[in-house]
């Protein structure tokens, strides 16, 4: 059966309207339709990744729900290709299909107080016990959604005695378990959208670990590759994001335009446009399987945008600028930037140059892995990880 | 203001890849930066031997003419994949005022007869207006056209001075027409300029009763002129983004061998992170530029939008481009010997040519409904 045969028959048989959401995301997964480039048997049917839009576009129109991914963004965009990558057989059954239903809410315990872009200087602890368990000690800090998370991908080190690329270990932490304690971290927006995590004595059985011991440095690198394509990643049309946002007001308030901030308005298309199809042009090139660098660029060039054109919607808003939504204290579920105002927009959008990689150390990446320019020099690569001064 | 359009193709066939190739080495042989340059301080700037070899081995010159009027009845898509490699060349041929410009108006007011010669390349033709009128602007009045012929003054005209037959928009009587004229005859006088850009001099074009041959009139007039403008502007953003292109490469080649401070410059943070913001525009100018040419090539109806999007970005790249190479080349950037300023010249005089990057987000603005 071609895939809109199989599309029709899910449909046919659980027809979205008489059916419970999680029983229709349930069955859409076991009919390999999540993601349709994953393998038969773990919610795919191991076609193209360009095949996906044919079926979103086809389920979207019988009106089927959707497993609100900006909710399991983590999970969808890092968790999930890190485990098809490196997990076992029985990971991959045990974690993909809640974790694409949206039964499971993942998180990425990597960052430290001390490990922010240097993150393979990270200190959490990981000792295997004579059973077979690990024991986990440390404190990871600017976890998002770590307080809705039922699983989390955590990087822990496991021999201090090598340099500190290697002796790193991958492990899948359960966030239910005794000893993780997740404290709200209260943000530039008043929301605490991120937490601190604190691990004490965390016992992580060795089956939870992903990818050899002392090799999580590789694993990490294909969630973090992950990470950067998976923001900017979406098919957009055109005035998608901040800029239909700001052009929006721009036509329903004539009052409010100025010739300066028109100028700003209108480089501000151009370039949302030029970003607009250079992901387009990407996603072109994936789908014929020839990756192109440009996925680092993308990440990049989204955060530029974001924070240029959501600072010109403050000056252009003028007095009503000067307002905020609401300072109240929340941990919200989703970062939503349209359902709120303009200065939650402004403020949320400083993030965008610094989570998943600064836009600094995503320059180092295109200059050093794109044009082959040399690196810097470094003083830490061959110390053992316990004789770095810090 | 989201209209409902087609998914365009950003990406090169294979046919256009192959093209590229066989461009590419071409120019490898007979287009060295070191022949360019001494060509440029000699009485004779533009490689007419090299056009020859352009037109006749690998048919661009007839690129996109119909294959009845002996083209080869490629594509916007096509030209701007050559347009790219010239670029990057900056090769002093007249390409963009011949083959694009002047041809694109032909095609557009059904003037066949010209055709051939101009596909086969053994005659070059040249729009009769300054390279700086942007698409959309008010048809030129500089040209008076009276009982067959035309009097008047065209300043700056790209590839004039190597022009057979000059494309000439006058105002008779009746209004707007598009006319013929052969250089040589009588009343037509064409005066090389000295000129910021050495790879592609314009020249000043001016008729004194000089005899022509209407080709179109009225809208038809007014529309295949403005096709050529928009097509020329379009495609020209494909030659902004060979050139910056060759000034990115050549920088990053240069600051991985020079050594200063007991280390590569390219290994200075300060600079790589300049030249990846160089590259991440240069990626945006690629989907830019690809955007415009497959908008021109399928009839889009976003082709305005298209192309005054890619102008806007892929002009001011190109000049930036040419002037982090030079500055980051150090001394060596400001001498004569280095080729990096006939790409400075050549960007800067393709930034104010058909239409600046200004003039094409203001064009954007009534397009989009962002008007001030
Ligand atoms: C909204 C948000 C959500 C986040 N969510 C998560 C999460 O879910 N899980 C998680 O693990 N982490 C998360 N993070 C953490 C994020 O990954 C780090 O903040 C980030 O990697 C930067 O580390 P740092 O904050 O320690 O900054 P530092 O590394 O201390 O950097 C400080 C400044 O120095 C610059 N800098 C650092 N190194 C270099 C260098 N080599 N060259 C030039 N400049 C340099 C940086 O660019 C930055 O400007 C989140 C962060 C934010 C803001």
């Amino acid at each position: 059966m071609d895939l809109l045969g199989r599309v029709r028959a899910l449909l046919a048989d659980h027809p979205p309207a008489g059916t419970a959401p999680l029983d229709f995301l349930r069955a859409r997964f076991d009919a390999g339709l999540a993601w349709v480039h994953f393998p038969v048997g773990l919610g795919g049917l191991g076609l193209a990744r360009s095949e996906q839009a044919v079926l979103e576009a086809e389920l979207a129109a019988a009106g089927a729900p959707d497993n609100n991914p900006r909710r399991i963004g983590i999970g969808l965009g890092m968790a999930a290709p890190t485990i098809l990558r490196y997990g076992t057989e029985e990971q991959k059954a045990r974690f993909l299909r809640p974790l694409w239903t949206g039964e499971e809410v993942w998180c990425q315990l990597f960052s430290e107080p001390g490990a922010g872009s240097d993150l393979a200087a990270l200190a959490a602890r990981a000792v295997l016990g004579e059973d077979g368990v690990w024991t986990v000690d440390g404190q990871k800090v600017w976890t998002s959604t770590a307080h809705t998370a039922r699983w989390a991908i955590l990087l822990a080190r496991t021999d201090p005695a090598v340099p500190k690329h290697r002796g790193i270990t991958y492990f899948v932490c359960d966030m239910t378990d005794p000893g993780v304690e997740v404290r709200p971290l209260r943000q530039i927006t008043g929301e605490a959208e991120f937490n601190e995590v604190f691990l004490t004595g965390v016992r992580i059985p060795d089956a939870h670990r992903l990818g050899a011991v002392g090799e999580g440095w590789q694993v990490a690198q294909t969630t973090l590759n992950n990470e950067r394509v998976a923001i900017g990643g979406q098919a957009a049309p055109r005035e998608s994001g901040m800029i239909g946002v700001v052009a929006e007001v721009w036509r329903n308030r004539p009052e409010l335009r100025t010739p300066e901030l028109h100028q700003r308005l209108l480089k501000g298309w151009a370039d949302a446009e030029v970003v607009r199809l250079t992901g387009e042009r990407l996603r072109q090139q994936l789908a014929l399987g020839q990756p192109g660098p440009e996925g680092a660029a993308m990440k990049l060039a989204f955060a530029r945008l974001a924070q240029e054109l959501s600072s010109l919607e403050l000056e252009l808003l003028g007095e009503e600028g000067l307002h905020y939504d609401d300072w109240t204290m929340t941990r919200p579920e989703v970062v939503d930037f349209t359902g709120r105002e303009a200065g939650y927009r402004y403020l949320r959008a400083k993030g965008n140059s610094i989570e998943g990689g600064t836009s600094e150390i995503l320059r180092n990446i295109i200059a050093e892995r794109v044009l082959g320019l040399p690196a810097e020099p470094r003083a830490d690569k061959d110390l053992p990880w316990k004789d770095v001064p810090r | 203001m989201t209209p409902d359009l087609p998914t365009p193709d950003l990406l090169y066939s294979e046919v256009e890849e192959e093209l590229r190739a066989s461009v590419r080495s071409l120019l490898d042989h007979h287009c060295r930066p070191n022949a360019v340059l001494a060509r440029c301080e000699g009485d004779q700037p533009y490689d007419l031997a090299l056009w020859a070899t352009l037109a006749g081995q690998l048919g661009l010159a007839g690129l996109a003419v119909p294959e009845e009027h002996g083209g080869a009845g490629a594509g916007p898509r096509e030209v701007a994949v050559v347009l790219e490699e010239l670029g990057r060349r900056v090769a002093p041929v007249p390409y963009l005022g011949s083959a694009v410009l002047a041809t694109t108006a032909l095609i557009a007011c059904g003037a066949a007869e010209a055709l051939p010669e101009l596909a086969s390349g053994t005659r070059r033709a040249a729009l009769a207006v300054p390279f700086t009128t942007a698409p959309g602007a008010a048809f030129p009045t500089a040209v008076t056209a009276e009982a067959g012929t035309l009097t008047g003054r065209v300043t700056s005209v790209a590839d004039g001075s190597v022009a057979d037959l000059l494309v000439v928009p006058a105002i008779g009587t009746d209004g707007p027409g598009l006319y013929a004229v052969e250089v040589g005859g009588a009343g037509v006088e064409v005066v090389r300029r000295t000129s910021l850009d050495l790879t592609r001099p314009v020249a000043d074009v001016i008729l004194a009763g000089a005899a022509a041959r209407r080709l179109a009139e009225a809208e038809t007039a007014v529309a295949a002129l403005d096709r050529a403008l928009l097509t020329g502007a379009g495609l020209l953003a494909s030659e902004q983004l060979g050139v910056a292109e060759w000034c990115l490469t050549t920088t990053v080649a240069y600051l991985k061998e020079r050594r200063q401070f007991a280390r590569p410059l390219g290994s200075f943070q300060a600079l790589k992170h300049r030249l990846a913001d160089l590259w991440l525009e240069t990626v945006g100018a690629r989907a830019a530029a690809r955007y415009a040419a497959d908008a021109l090539a399928s009839g889009s109806p976003d082709a305005a939008v298209a192309v005054a999007l890619a102008q806007s970005h892929c002009g001011a790249l190109a000049v930036r481009a040419a002037e982090e190479c030079i500055q980051l080349h150090g001394g060596i950037g400001m001498t004569w010997e280095h080729p990096a300023h006939l790409y400075l010249k050549r960007a800067k005089a393709d930034q104010l040519a058909l239409g600046t990057p200004g003039f094409h987000r203001a064009a954007l603005a009534e397009l989009v409904a962002l008007g001030a």
